[in-house]
């Protein structure tokens, strides 16, 4: 239950900060990713200052952390260990980037919008889960292929 | 469009930064949304991941209560843009192991290769280069 009642708290706050930075619009998204707007001016540095915004609390936060031996409610503290820069990792990135260029929308501000009930918030989000379950269904097949 | 504003990108930004390290530092999880969403699809272990989502579609409406109504988003494309959007974000992030939250956010401030490569492939692409 705490680890319920935490994850739901950890949620309210990174919509918190999704909502009051602007990136639930994904006109800000668009038009940080327009860089050709930097010589006109129609540029939007907002995604950048969200990231150093992000980073400079995530940074420390996470060093101190990582001194903790365990999570306070969970049993292992659950780091990413590869390492590697793999085929997959950027081939999804190349995807991935893709799609978020087209419409300005991530995983987060998607569902964070969700509410909204916009019609093509709906949409992204069927088609982004549609997406998740293929490639999951894709690895499947391949490891019972190899096996 | 919502003129750009500094202080609250950073404020917000400062919030999604606090939100990966309580997330870690209470259940010892990475706050990367494309991982929850993708695990709370297939995998086991569901409870804390619909928690999350669940806080994250519920914050905006509790910003609407408090008097600071967020902004309904727009946009302006086709629905079968939206929708190939959406595939290839769905894909694309299971297939990488995140997104920007997950690579651009926790695994920068990790300082991990695999998210800064990842990242900056996502961002350049992003670009439309």
């Amino acid at each position: 239950m705490p680890t319920i009642l935490a994850a739901l708290v950890c949620g309210l706050v990174f919509g918190f900060g999704l909502a009051i930075s602007g990136m639930t619009q994904p006109t800000k998204v668009l038009g940080f990713l327009d860089v050709l707007g930097l010589a006109s001016g129609r540029w939007d540095p907002t995604l950048a200052f969200v990231m150093i915004g992000a980073l400079a609390v995530a940074a420390p936060g996470f060093l101190l952390t990582r001194r903790r031996a365990r999570p306070l409610f969970g049993e292992i503290a659950a780091w990413p260990s590869q390492r590697d820069i793999d085929r997959p990792l950027l081939a999804g990135a190349v995807l991935f980037g893709i799609g978020w260029g087209l419409v300005g929308l991530c995983p987060g501000p998607a569902i964070a919008n969700l509410a909204t009930l916009s019609s093509r918030i709906v949409a992204f989000v069927l088609a982004m889960a549609a997406g998740m379950l293929a490639l999951d269904f894709w690895r499947r097949r391949r490891v019972a292929a190899a096996a | 469009m919502a003129p750009f504003d500094p202080v609250s990108a950073l404020v917000g930004g400062a919030l999604i930064g606090l939100a990966a390290v309580l997330l870690m530092l209470l259940n010892g999880r990475i706050a990367g949304v494309s991982g929850i969403l993708g695990e709370a699809l297939t995998g086991d272990d569901r409870g804390w991941r619909l928690a999350f989502l669940a806080g994250l579609v519920a914050a905006p409406l509790l910003l609407g209560a408090v008097g600071r109504p967020v902004p309904t988003p727009w946009m302006p494309s086709s629905f079968a843009i939206v929708i190939a959007a959406g595939l290839l974000v769905g894909f694309g992030t299971r297939l990488g192991g995140g997104c920007t939250s997950g690579h651009g956010v926790c695994g920068i401030a990790r300082l991990s290769p695999r998210s800064i490569a990842a990242t900056l492939v996502f961002m350049r692409r992003g670009l439309g280069g």
